[in-house]
Order: structure tokens, then C-alpha cells, then sequence
């Protein structure tokens, strides 16, 4: 069936000429990657528009039950081509796909036809996939070009959590953002003429820590606030309506789990594929080189923050993977998974109880991993403090706010207390 | 001396004050807003004024509208459910548990262990304005429907997650004469049922509760149902006096601690002149000018009957009856097709009394040369109506409506039709409907939500949609569902939106609400050329005008917009020879009463309502089959492979000893109801002892209702809780539903998946039903399509436990295999007979396309009887899926999960044969159907057939899904007609 499923391939000619269109989902890892890809002759460009159309336009192209993040990613797509910014007969669009049994798989499907309903059928879509569904003879990433791209996900990953760190305590409103945009600035540019070498990437990693470590901080405590849930709705603004900022101006430290793990665990639901049902008998012994390839560069990388000693660093991958026994088996694979509720474990080992669940009305695995596991959560660990917020078309950011306000103030108090305590 | 603090709660309807010194309550208040928050809230804060002088104040804001003003002023805000916790914390600090109620939000807070706080998730029913809405249903104060539901005999199952899902489920219970009393004391129960269901999410509550909230202060009735549900005793069920104002009184004892004094007359200016400090997204206003309106205005009423006059009338007049489900309407017309009388009105819950009246009314001023030539009725009600008034013929609304439409534009090509509760569309094709598209019950953006908004504003609806006109601002609000666009108005409000502007931007949203999420229209250019727009909700020129704007150009809207529906059944009844309806006589001595029962034909126990009339007649509606209404059935004898199915099913019989004494229950529900055969014939060859659940009920799903985390997942999912919780009571030992991510490979799709909810749900129910813990839950992942690997996992799960050796194991999986393709290889077979069967019977053949579980008469509500009442042979999809000849069907999404896949196949079948129709049974809540509605959707329409959906839940209204099925019979009429 699957040939029938005509699509466009991206050609070599294209890419001498066309534009490629990003959506916007982590701004920071998303500017690393386009940079360097540029640096390899791809023109690429993140979205930034984010008005409330965006939405709108939408609904007018994918079925309103859709999950959120597709009508959103439509919607940005759309949108930009309309917008006359773009020559669309030089425009492709590219998105990443995770595959697997969550309706996620279908973005691609759907983008397509809504392009054909919105009259640019012509216009290419490539598709990322660690599944390597489709060819595209105009975008192929060479072993270095895919190592780099690793590379950018773990810069992306610090800056975000340092930026994160820093800025609530900043005395200098600002400086925390600035100076990770002007790092995201510089990496871009140099990623691609570097080596391959790690030890390389460490080096620069302990520059960044130290540039963040200069920022002037006060000693105030803040209220530390988890952020997981569905991937677009936990790291795109445009999804969560400006989450992190939110938190922030609450006087909160956001803490977002990186965007790594979510590979590690892409990775490793292959190889629990295998485990569990036999399959992937081939390329199983592959998936296992990758994971302990990621997992061992992710260890060296966590060490850098800790040795330092002044940020908090993340938990590794293995030691996520051992949290969540007696919760949810690792089987559970669709959509974040069994990862969803291990972000939460894992944030609580760090001390940071208290959680906003980010996920798009109506999402299936988040039935089962997010709001299923509320209770075997809470359970266990009673001094948890998470807030289950859908994101939607329809949903308010008033209604939304509100109930991370209850959260908010739940924490506050139990800081309070805390320090109470301590005081005694 | 102490000083005074001020709370301020500014709620989606109310804005509440407390005065409070030391812990003496001064003053307190509360008003409705009506949107007007920051002019609302200076005014009460003036009374303080003028009672208490220029006093100096400690004050705080709450409330999910305060969250604006707070922003704007800087005075301090604390979030409503914490100051809530505030006031319990100082009063009752041995409450274990708080329930409120407000407006538009249902909070619990647990205490013991750590605080828990919960709020409603965004889509969640249950609250004051769910019970303002279903009062205007009754027609009746909210302060009288108190009163009746004390006088409740019976209580009737109302969903109760979403208000829009429990008005589906009342209105037919009115249109069917149910006792209001009944009624209303069923809304209280669902209410009550909502808020723990939704709320405590298996968490008990028990110890001293504390009922907080105005609803919960006023409404004793509520009160009472919440009592006896949560079986409190008088100590323990605690509403104190303070009970509306509790968050307003949180609120002063947080400005205790937080806030500066300041004097009281700075304050009231600075929330008076406070400015909005952003506007929601805003849209074009609907006219620039009073003459662009007046333009308007003046080309519509071009589209307009002749009107004639009834009295002094020569000659034949035909009538026409358009029963509703909130209006009922009536049209007279004469031979020329003038207008002689018209009648458009609430049906109050009894449309006979309005009828009667009506046609007496009628017969009154008919001259003596005038007689009736022919009448028809349309509508939800229009076998009642028919069979009360012998009204010569039923009309279906489709036919209705384009009789109508065809009379004002011969070359009509699209109707769209809102009216209060339905949204309907009809696409006309070479004269003929090629497409019928009905809201869903959760997408209802219609003229009564219209309607309950202007009232809980203070208006009447008409003035409302006038104040619309020539908003300058219009704010867009989305255009989801009803509850969705509530909490977009909640967000204007905060914003400082206008009610001219919240006006027009309510109708932009019922008229995108219709477009994309009814008629899923991506352009104008899709609809057509010549558009009728009508139903009583286009009456409303905010609407229509909203309409022509989303749409790019002019519009049809007839003067009788609102009696279409009537007027076609007149034009309809014109083909009666004779009329047979009843005489003026008889008429004047019709009496009718309604009465409850229930059905003892089979285990489903349908509540029926047999309405007799005062001739000895009567008519029974409720019933899901032909069984209490024999006489004009005889249905009951075609095939029904959803019948076949469950018969299968329920009647597996184990042919193996029983040699261990441990049993194994097997829930009937999700994956299980395919894979039964294959289980059941493995644990048998094992010599368990076994148990299969039932085909649900209503009882079932009650029983584990309030151990559900997600209220969002499908019903099928939902009922799962029930059966695992009889399974257990039936004692026994171990609990089998494996994790399956992957589902038969059934060869031919992109890859096999089950969903998510259907591989997993084990993980939630583990998690969530603590009685599990007290058996072996078994949820192995298994690979069904590897049956190496299954003998492996088997023997793991089993061998060594129960002293099983591997070769046992070995044979009894390759039993059971052998078992789950008789099954399989049955069904198809069976769907092979029913349609030879069809064919040999001149009878149409109806796919009801779902998943395997949708054969549950609980989940499916019995449809394939209704279907079959109906004279279609009912089969389902995976009895013919592998009849379809062309093999690659092109499909145009992933077609990964084995479940959907067969839902193509079979609409590439149904597209291959003439007398084959299908119907897509889609549960509320499925997630993977968003994207399999379009496909199949797409695959039928492309091989020029109609799509119907039916979409299913916990609700149990059939009058809309028989609506459907007869718009498809009717249009199939009429395209074989044309040929």
C-alpha cells in the first residue's frame, strides 16, 4: 500500500534552490541544527510565528479531534506558505517523526493532505525518522552530519537547563536569556567545523557552564517546578502558551527535562521490542551499540554539571529506566511512554516535587502513562504536587493558568514549611 | 485592635466581597457580573464605602475572573481553591474532605497525608451553569427544579461529564414524557456523580466533608443527592453558612498576611479605572455601518413566502408538523403553496399538548369550504405526533428540509439547517442529497447554547444578538464545543472584552463551529454555489452575517428560516390522496398521559415511556428493539452479525477437565472481545478454572466508575473498571488482559498496532483499582503473531507457578490458536450468508464499521437492532472486510493499526457493491478515528457512496442516530428515484 502513498521527493536539485521549513518546537536546539545543517548548503528556517491564526488556520485543514501539536505544526505550515514570505514553488517543509503505534505517526500523512486540500501538493515534506520510513535523494545526513546533529541536542539540552537555572535568581533581569541566545548564536556557526571529537564538545560545555556561572544571582529560594508531558506541548511556547515564561514570572525554576532522553528512549523501545516480542531481530544488535553509544556519551556529559557542582544535572538514562519499576512496565512505547512517567520519578529523585503534566486534550498514551499514573504517583509519594493541563484550540490560557496557580501555591507553602524546618 | 481585610472573588458569573475584622464577618455580598467585572466589583466595593466610611483595608483578589483584575490593579491575588483551604484550615480544621461547587468550576480538597487539591479538567460538565443550562431545558427556575427533584420517584442514567452530552440524554426523556420530577432530581445525580467520578478519581470520601459554593448553598436538593451518595451522616456532611462566600473570606485572611493597608476609596478607583491589559484575539466587525446593515437587511428579505390568510380560505390546505427537539413548529399552506398559518415555539417538554392546540387553533378558523387535503410530520417527534394524531405521513427531516430549500432555490446545492439542539448539512447533487453531516453530541455550538449564554448574561437572546451587530471589537473565541467556547468567554471577560463584542465574537464561533468541525469544509468553494441557510438560529442576523463573512459570499436565508423544516412537510403532505387526520371532534377530546415502565423483554431492561391516548391507543418509545412494539416489527428475523458475534461469544463452552483450582477471569471488553476465542480455549486446554465477564450494562460501568483516572478515554476503556471489579467479586484468583502493542497481523496494512488505550490499559487499571492488588492481575506483553514466542511467555507465566510442562503449554497454545481462527473463519462466514441472504431478499446491507468491541450493547447502545428495525442486514466489518475485490485501496494516512485497516476495506467493499451500505460507529474520545473519519470518509465518497457516522458514548440517546439512519434511507430513496 505503501506506494500508492505518492509523495515528493526532495531532490538534489532542491536542494541547490529550495528553502526548507522548519516548525518551531525548541527554539534553541532547533537554531543549533539549522545552522549547521546550513553550514552544510541546506537554506533552513525555523518558524516563529506564533499569533493566534496559527491555530485557526489549523482546524481548517486537519480534523478538529486531531491531537493539538498536528493541528498547531499544520497550522505554522500553512500559514508561512500563505504568507507570501516564501516562494511556495521553492519551499519544502520538514518534520520529524517518531513512529509507533501513537496517531503522532500519522502527522505526516495529515500534513500531506492538507497541503493537497490547501493547494500545495507540489510542495515537498521530509520526513526525519529514526525509522527511516521515506527517501529523500536531497536530504541524506552523512555519520558526521547525524553525530553533530546528536551534539546540538546536548548543547541544547544544557543551555536550556542552565538558562533555567539561572534565570529566576538573575539580579539583572534578562541575563540569563541573552547570554544563551548569544552562546546558541555562536555554536551554530562553529558546530559543523568542528572535529568530531568529545572531548571537544566537553570542552565547550565547560565554557558554557562557566559563562553562566558569571551571571550575577541573588540568594533568593524559588519554588522548583517540573515541566513533562507530550514532547510539542512540553517544549514548544506556541503549544503550552508560554509555559516557561509563565513559570518564571511566577517567580518559579522551571526544570524541562531534556530532549535527549527522549531519543535514549526511542532507542530503547527497539531494543524492548526485542526483549518483549522478538522483533527487530536484525538491527537489534545495532540498537544496542547506539543506545550504549548515547548512553555512555549522556554519563559524560552529566558529569561535566556535576563535577562543577553548582547547577544540577540530570539523572542518566539507565538510572531513569530502574525508577520506574513497580509503576509502568517499559513495554509501554506509544507516544512518551513509560518516559513520561519516569520524567516525574526522576524529577522527584532531584527534589523537585512539584510537576505541571503538559499534555494535548484527548491524547491517548497520556491516558495510561500521564493521568493513569496520577494515582500510583501520588500513592507513594504523597508530598508530590502535579497538575495535569491540557492543551487545545478551545482551552484558555486563563483556565490553564489557574490551575498552575493552585499548584504554585501548594508548592510555595511546602517551601515554606521546608524552610521552617530547617530553621529549627 | 484588629483591622479590616477585604476578600474579593470574582467568579465566571459572580463577584462576591467579604469585610472581615478580626474573625467577625462585617459585610459580605455577592452579585451577578454579567461580564461587566471591573464596573460590578467598584460598585459593591462602594456599598462597603458608604456603609463602613473611608476606612483603611488589607485586600486580596480570587477567582478565575479576578486573575485579570489582580493583574491590572496589583492587588494581590491568591488562587480560589487555596483560600479555600485557607478558611477550612481555621474553621473546620478537622475536615477531611472539601467539595465546591461555582459557576463553571468543581473543585475537591483532600486533607490527611498532605493536602490534594483538584480542579475539573477543561472538559468537565457538573457545575452551577450545567445546572442553570438543564433548568432552562425544563423551562423552570433553578429554584424550582430544586423543589421538583425532591419529588422524585425514579432517577434515569444521565451522562454526566459534559453538559452538552447530558442534554442529549434529557431532551429525549422530555420529548418521551418523563416526569420532570424525575428529571430533575437524575440532573442532581449526575451532577453528584460527575464531581466524584471526575474529581476524587478513586480516592474515597469519607469522614467529615465540607460543601462549599452557591449551588451547594442553595439547591437542598443537590445537597440531599450528595448526602445519601456519599451515605454522610448529618455530622459528617457539614454547609456552613459561610458557604458561598468562602473563597471571598480565603481571600481576606491571605490580604492578612500579605497585603498593605490601603484606603478603601483608592482602591475602589484604581479596580474602576483599571485598564484591560490585553484583548483576546479579535476579529473584523461583523458591519462597518448602520447602512451596510440595512443593505444586508434589505437582500434577504427578497428570499420570502407568500403569505396568505387562513380564515375565508376555499379550497384544500395541507399541514405540515415539524416536531423538534426543543420547538415545535407548524405550517399551513394552500394549494398555491401561500403560507396561511404558521407556528414556531417552545415544545415545553409536551409537544402533544402544543400539537393539539395547534391544530385546534387550526380547525377553529378553517372556513366550511376549506377541508384538509393532507398533513406529514418531521422531527425527533414525529412518531409520537403521528401515531397520536393519525398524521397522514412522516417525513424524514433531510427530505423535509430540502423540499423546503428547493421551493425558495430550484437549484439548491447546499443546506445548512442550525437549529436549538442539531446543526444539520445536506450537499445536493443531480437532485438528489449526496451528503448528510450532523453534529456531533459534544460539538453542539447551536442556537440553545446561544440562547443559555444570553441569559446567563442577563439577556434576552434577540437583544443579545442585536448588541452583536456593530461590535467593535468582536473577541474570537474558538470553535471547539460548548464547554470549551464557555471558558474562551471566561478568558474575554478577564481580558475586558464587551458584550457586544463577546456577542459577536459567540456567533463567528457557532457559524466556524459549523463549517470545520460539522461540515469539515476546508473552503467556501466546497459547499456549493447556491446555499439555503435556515433553522431558527439564522433568525438571528449576527449569525448569518458571520456566515456570508467566513464564507466569502451571499447566501439564501428564507423569511420562514425557522419553520423550514414545517413548511417542507406541508409541501410534503401535498401528495397525500386523503387525508386521515384526526377530526376537530375527536381532537377536542384527545387526552394524553405518559407513563414510565420498564421493559421486561430482555436483560437490557430498557426504561420505556408508554404514552396512551385518551381513544384507547398508545405509543411506546425507549425501546431499543421491535420486542415491546411487536406489531409493526418482524425484523427481528434478519441476519445480524453483531448478534452472531456476542451469541458466539457468550456461548463458549470450556471441553477440557478442570484440573487446577484456580480461576482465571477474563473481563470482556477492548482487545478481549476478538481475542476470547484464543484465551478462553488456551485456559481451558490448561485446565484453569475460568470466567468470562458479561456483555456490560449500565450497572457495570457504575461499578467502577470512580476508580477512573481519565475521563476523556473512550467508554469501552471506561467500562473495563467495571468488569475487572465483578471478575474480582466472582472470586477470582487471576486477571487476564495482556499488554498487546501489537494486534493481529491480519497482512495488507502498514503495520498491525493496537491504539494506545487498547494495548495498555492494564497499566492504568493496575495503577488505579486498588482491588486488583488483592488477585494476580495477569498483564503480560505478548506477541500474538509469534507463537514461539507466545509458548515461551506462556510457559514463563505458567509452567513453573502450576507445575505445567513445556509440551502441555506447547499444545494448548496451538489449540487455542486453532480455536481463534474458527472464530474468525465463523464470522466471515456468516457475513457471507447475510449477504446472500440480503440479496436473495431484496434488502440492504448496513456495515455498522467499528471495532471488535463495538458489538458490546452497552457500548453500542444496541444500534444493530435499531439498524435492523430499520429492514437493513447487519453486518460488521470484519465479517466482509476480505470480500473487497480491489486489494490495494490506496490509502492515504498510515494505515497502521489492524483494527482501522479493516475499516477501509471495508468501505472499499461497500464502494464495490450497490446494495452494501456502511455506517461508522465512532466511541467519543478515540483518538485514532480523527484520523480514520476522514480516510474512510474519503474512500466512500470518492466511490460515490454517503458517509455516515454515528458517533457513541455513555450516552444513550437513539433519536439521533435514528435520524441518521433514515436521513440515509431517505436519500438512498431518492438517488434510486432519480435513476
Amino acid at each position: 500500500m505503501q506506494e500508492e502513498l505518492k509523495y515528493i521527493p526532495f531532490d538534489k536539485e532542491m536542494k541547490k534552490t529550495y528553502k526548507i521549513l522548519v516548525p518551531d518546537m525548541l527554539p534553541m536546539h532547533f537554531d543549533l541544527i539549522t545552522k549547521m545543517l546550513g553550514s552544510y548548503g541546506y537554506d533552513m528556517e525555523v518558524l516563529t510565528n506564533h499569533s493566534p491564526t496559527v491555530a485557526e488556520t489549523g482546524l481548517k485543514y486537519v480534523h478538529n479531534d486531531t491531537c493539538y501539536p498536528a493541528i498547531l505544526v499544520i497550522g505554522q505550515f500553512i500559514e508561512a506558505l500563505e504568507s507570501g514570505k516564501y516562494d511556495p514553488r521553492k519551499t519544502a517543509l520538514i518534520y520529524f517523526q517518531t513512529g509507533g503505534g501513537c496517531r503522532a505517526s500519522n502527522y505526516i500523512f495529515l500534513l500531506r493532505k492538507a497541503l493537497e486540500k490547501a493547494g500545495y501538493s507540489y510542495v515537498p515534506v521530509i520526513s526525519l525518522s529514526l525509522n527511516g520510513l521515506e527517501k529523500h535523494p536531497g536530504f541524506t545526513l552523512s555519520v558526521g552530519q547525524i553525530v553533530r546533529l546528536f551534539y546540538c541536542i546536548f548543547y541544547g539540552d544544557l543551555i536550556m537547563s542552565l538558562k533555567n537555572q539561572v534565570a529566576p535568581y538573575e539580579i539583572n533581569e534578562g541575563d540569563a536569556e541573552k547570554l544563551a541566545l548569544a552562546i546558541t548564536a555562536d555554536l551554530g556557526e562553529k558546530v559543523s567545523k568542528m572535529g568530531l571529537s568529545f572531548s571537544q564538545v566537553k570542552k565547550n560545555c565547560r565554557k558554557i557552564i562557566k559563562k553562566f556561572k558569571e551571571i550575577p544571582v541573588s540568594e533568593r529560594r524559588a519554588v522548583k517546578v517540573g515541566v513533562v508531558g507530550e514532547i510539542y506541548v512540553k517544549f514548544s511556547s506556541l503549544g503550552n502558551n508560554g509555559l516557561e515564561k509563565f513559570l518564571l514570572k511566577e517567580g518559579a525554576e522551571p526544570v524541562v527535562p531534556g530532549l535527549l532522553d527522549f531519543f535514549l528512549y526511542t532507542v530503547h523501545a527497539k531494543i524492548t521490542d526485542y526483549r518483549l516480542f522478538g522483533l527487530n531481530k536484525k538491527l537489534y544488535p545495532l540498537f544496542v551499540v547506539l543506545y550504549k553509544f548515547l548512553l555512555n556519551r549522556q554519563k559524560q556529559f552529566i558529569a561535566l554539571t556535576k563535577n562543577d557542582g553548582r547547577f544540577d544535572s540530570p539523572t542518566s538514562f539507565d538510572k531513569i529506566t530502574e525508577l520506574i519499576g513497580g509503576y509502568i512496565n517499559t513495554g509501554v512505547k506509544m507516544g512518551e511512554g513509560w518516559l513520561l512517567t519516569a520524567e516525574m520519578l526522576e524529577l522527584k529523585e532531584r527534589g523537585v516535587k512539584n510537576i505541571v503534566c503538559a499534555q494535548p486534550f484527548g491524547c491517548l498514551p497520556n491516558h495510561i502513562c500521564g493521568k493513569g499514573m496520577m494515582k500510583p504517583l501520588k500513592d507513594k509519594n504523597p508530598d508530590m504536587n502535579i497538575v495535569a493541563v491540557d492543551y487545545d484550540a478551545g482551552a484558555t490560557k486563563v483556565n490553564q493558568e489557574n490551575r498552575i496557580k493552585l499548584m504554585l501555591s501548594c508548592a510555595r507553602e511546602n517551601l515554606e514549611k521546608e524552610e521552617r524546618e530547617v530553621a529549627l | 485592635m484588629d483591622s479590616y481585610s477585604l476578600g474579593i472573588d470574582i467568579g465566571s458569573t459572580t463577584a462576591k466581597v467579604v469585610l472581615r475584622k478580626g474573625e467577625k464577618t462585617e459585610f459580605e455580598k455577592y452579585e451577578r457580573h454579567n461580564s461587566a467585572v471591573r464596573e460590578k466589583t467598584a460598585e459593591l466595593l462602594n456599598e462597603v464605602l458608604k456603609r463602613f466610611g473611608d476606612i483603611e483595608v488589607r485586600c486580596a483578589i480570587s477567582g478565575s475572573a479576578g486573575l485579570g483584575l489582580s493583574e491590572e490593579t496589583g492587588i494581590s491575588f491568591t488562587q480560589e481553591v487555596y483560600a479555600e483551604g485557607e478558611v477550612v484550615k481555621r474553621k473546620e480544621p478537622d475536615a477531611s474532605c472539601v467539595i465546591e461547587l461555582g459557576g463553571e468550576d468543581a473543585k475537591i480538597i483532600f486533607y490527611g497525608g498532605g493536602t490534594d487539591e483538584r480542579m475539573n479538567g477543561s472538559c468537565a460538565g457538573g457545575t452551577g451553569a450545567f445546572i442553570d443550562q438543564m433548568a432552562t431545558l425544563l423551562d423552570v427556575s433553578v429554584d424550582k427544579l430544586d423543589e421538583m427533584s425532591l419529588k422524585a420517584e425514579k432517577l434515569y442514567p444521565i451522562a454526566s461529564r459534559c453538559g452538552v452530552f447530558a442534554k442529549t440524554d434529557v431532551q429525549p426523556l422530555l420529548n418521551q414524557g418523563a416526569r420532570k420530577e424525575d428529571v430533575a432530581a437524575s440532573i442532581y445525580k449526575a451532577v453528584v456523580n460527575q464531581t466524584i467520578a471526575g474529581l476524587a478519581r478513586g480516592k474515597k470520601i469519607e469522614g467529615k466533608v465540607l460543601f462549599l459554593g452557591g449551588p451547594l448553598f442553595y439547591l437542598k436538593g443537590l445537597r440531599a443527592s450528595f448526602k445519601e451518595t456519599l451515605a454522610l451522616s448529618d455530622e459528617n456532611a457539614v454547609f456552613p453558612d459561610y458557604g458561598r462566600f468562602a473563597v471571598a473570606l480565603g481571600a481576606s485572611y491571605f490580604a492578612e498576611k500579605t497585603a498593605e493597608p490601603t484606603l478603601l476609596s483608592k482602591l475602589t478607583e484604581k479596580i474602576r479605572n483599571a485598564k484591560p491589559i490585553k484583548i483576546s484575539a479579535e476579529i473584523r466587525p461583523l458591519f462597518e455601518s448602520e447602512e451596510e446593515y440595512e443593505e444586508f437587511k434589505a437582500r434577504h428579505l427578497k428570499d420570502s413566502v407568500k403569505i396568505g390568510e387562513l380564515k375565508g380560505y376555499k379550497g384544500k390546505i395541507y399541514i405540515g408538523v415539524d416536531c423538534g427537539s426543543t420547538t415545535t413548529k407548524l405550517a399551513v399552506i394552500s394549494e398555491d403553496k401561500e403560507l396561511l398559518y404558521s407556528y414556531y415555539g417552545s415544545n415545553r417538554g409536551n409537544p402533544l399538548e402544543i400539537v393539539k392546540s395547534r391544530l385546534l387553533d387550526i380547525y377553529g378558523a378553517l372556513s366550511p369550504e376549506a377541508e384538509v387535503g393532507g398533513s406529514a410530520v418531521t422531527g425527533y417527534g414525529e412518531e409520537l405526533i403521528k401515531n397520536a394524531f393519525r398524521v397522514d405521513e412522516g417525513v424524514v427531516e433531510t427530505i423535509a428540509h430540502y423540499t423546503a430549500a428547493k421551493f425558495f432555490r430550484p437549484e439548491v446545492d447546499f443546506i445548512l439547517d442550525i437549529g436549538g439542539q442539531d446543526i444539520k448539512c445536506f450537499k445536493i447533487k443531480n437532485g438528489a442529497i449526496d451528503g448528510i453531516m450532523l453534529n456531533e453530541a459534544c460539538s453542539s455550538g447551536c442556537g440553545s447554547f446561544l440562547e443559555t449564554f444570553a441569559r446567563a448574561l442577563g439577556y434576552e437572546i434577540a437583544d443579545f444578538a442585536k448588541l452583536g451587530l456593530f461590535a467593535k471589537h468582536p473577541v474570537n473565541l474558538g470553535s471547539r464545543c460548548t464547554v470549551f467556547m464557555n471558558s474562551s468567554v471566561k478568558q474575554a471577560q478577564k481580558d475586558g472584552a464587551s458584550v457586544e463584542d463577546i456577542s459577536a465574537g459567540l456567533s463567528s464561533s457557532v457559524v466556524k463551529n459549523a463549517i470545520y468541525k460539522v461540515i469539515r469544509a476546508n473552503s467556501a468553494s466546497e459547499l456549493g454555489k447556491n446555499v439555503v441557510v435556515q433553522g431558527g438560529t439564522f433568525y438571528n442576523d449576527a449569525v448569518l452575517r458571520a456566515f456570508e463573512r467566513e464564507l466569502g459570499f451571499d447566501v439564501i436565508r428564507p423569511d420562514i428560516a425557522g419553520l423550514m423544516g414545517a413548511y417542507g412537510a406541508a409541501l410534503y403532505a401535498m401528495k397525500v390522496e386523503k387525508s386521515d387526520l384526526m377530526g376537530r371532534e375527536e381532537l377536542e377530546n384527545f387526552t394524553h398521559t405518559a407513563k414510565s415502565v420498564l421493559c421486561n423483554g430482555c436483560q437490557n431492561h430498557c426504561h420505556l415511556t408508554v404514552n396512551s391516548f385518551g381513544n384507547g391507543k398508545s405509543y411506546i418509545s425507549g425501546n431499543y428493539c421491535e420486542k415491546p412494539v411487536a406489531q409493526n416489527g418482524g425484523f427481528d428475523r434478519l441476519p445480524d452479525l453483531y448478534d452472531e458475534k456476542r451469541k458466539f461469544l457468550t456461548g463458549l463452552k470450556r471441553s477440557f477437565c478442570q484440573d487446577k483450582n484456580y480461576k482465571i477471569g477474563i473481563p470482556l471488553c477492548l482487545g478481549n472481545y476478538e481475542l476470547l476465542p484464543l484465551w478462553f480455549s488456551l485456559f481451558d486446554r490448561l485446565g484453569f478454572d475460568l470466567s468470562v465477564s458479561p456483555i456490560s450494562d449500565r450497572k457495570i460501568y457504575e461499578r467502577g466508575q470512580f476508580t477512573i483516572p481519565s475521563d476523556t478515554a473512550c467508554y469501552p476503556a471506561k467500562i473495563m473498571h467495571g468488569h475487572v471489579l465483578k471478575l474480582i467479586d466472582e472470586g477470582c484468583d487471576g486477571i487476564f488482559y495482556p499488554c498487546l502493542p501489537y494486534n493481529v497481523d491480519d497482512k495488507g496494512s502498514d503495520n498491525h498496532y493496537n491504539c494506545p488505550v487498547v494495548a495498555y490499559y492494564s497499566e492504568l487499571l493496575a495503577g488505579n483499582v486498588e482491588e486488583l492488588s488483592k488477585v494476580d492481575f495477569l498483564y503480560p506483553y505478548l506477541n500474538i503473531n509469534d507463537k514461539k514466542q507466545l509458548k515461551k511467555e506462556i510457559y514463563s507465566l505458567f509452567g513453573n507457578k502450576f507445575s505445567i510442562p513445556k509440551q502441555t503449554v506447547d499444545t494448548a497454545v496451538d489449540h487455542a490458536f486453532e480455536k481463534y481462527d474458527e472464530y474468525r473463519e465463523f464470522v466471515r462466514k456468516k457475513g457471507e450468508e447475510s449477504l446472500s441472504y440480503a440479496r436473495k431478499n431484496h434488502l440492504k446491507v448496513l456495515i455498522l464499521a467499528g471495532r471488535p468491541y463495538h458489538i458490546d450493547n452497552e457500548i453500542c447502545h444496541n444500534i444493530d437492532k435499531l439498524a435492523r428495525s430499520l429492514g437493513f442486514v447487519v453486518v460488521s466489518e470484519d465479517s466482509v472486510y476480505h470480500l473487497a475485490r480491489k486489494k490495494d485501496i490506496g490509502v492515504k494516512v498510515l494505515n497502521q493499526w489492524t483494527y482501522h485497516s479493516r475499516l477501509y476495506k471495508a468501505a472499499q467493499f461497500a464502494v464495490e457493491n450497490d446494495d452494501v451500505e456502511l455506517c461508522q460507529l465512532v466511541s467519543f474520545g478515540c483518538g485514532v478515528d480523527a484520523i480514520t473519519t476522514d480516510e474512510v470518509r474519503r474512500i466512500l465518497e470518492t466511490g460515490g457512496k454517503l458517509y455516515t457516522q454515528l458517533k457513541i458514548d455513555e450516552i444513550t440517546n437513539l433519536g439521533s442516530v435514528k435520524i441518521r439512519l433514515r436521513s440515509l434511507i431517505g436519500a438512498l430513496k431518492e438517488r434510486e428515484n432519480k435513476r
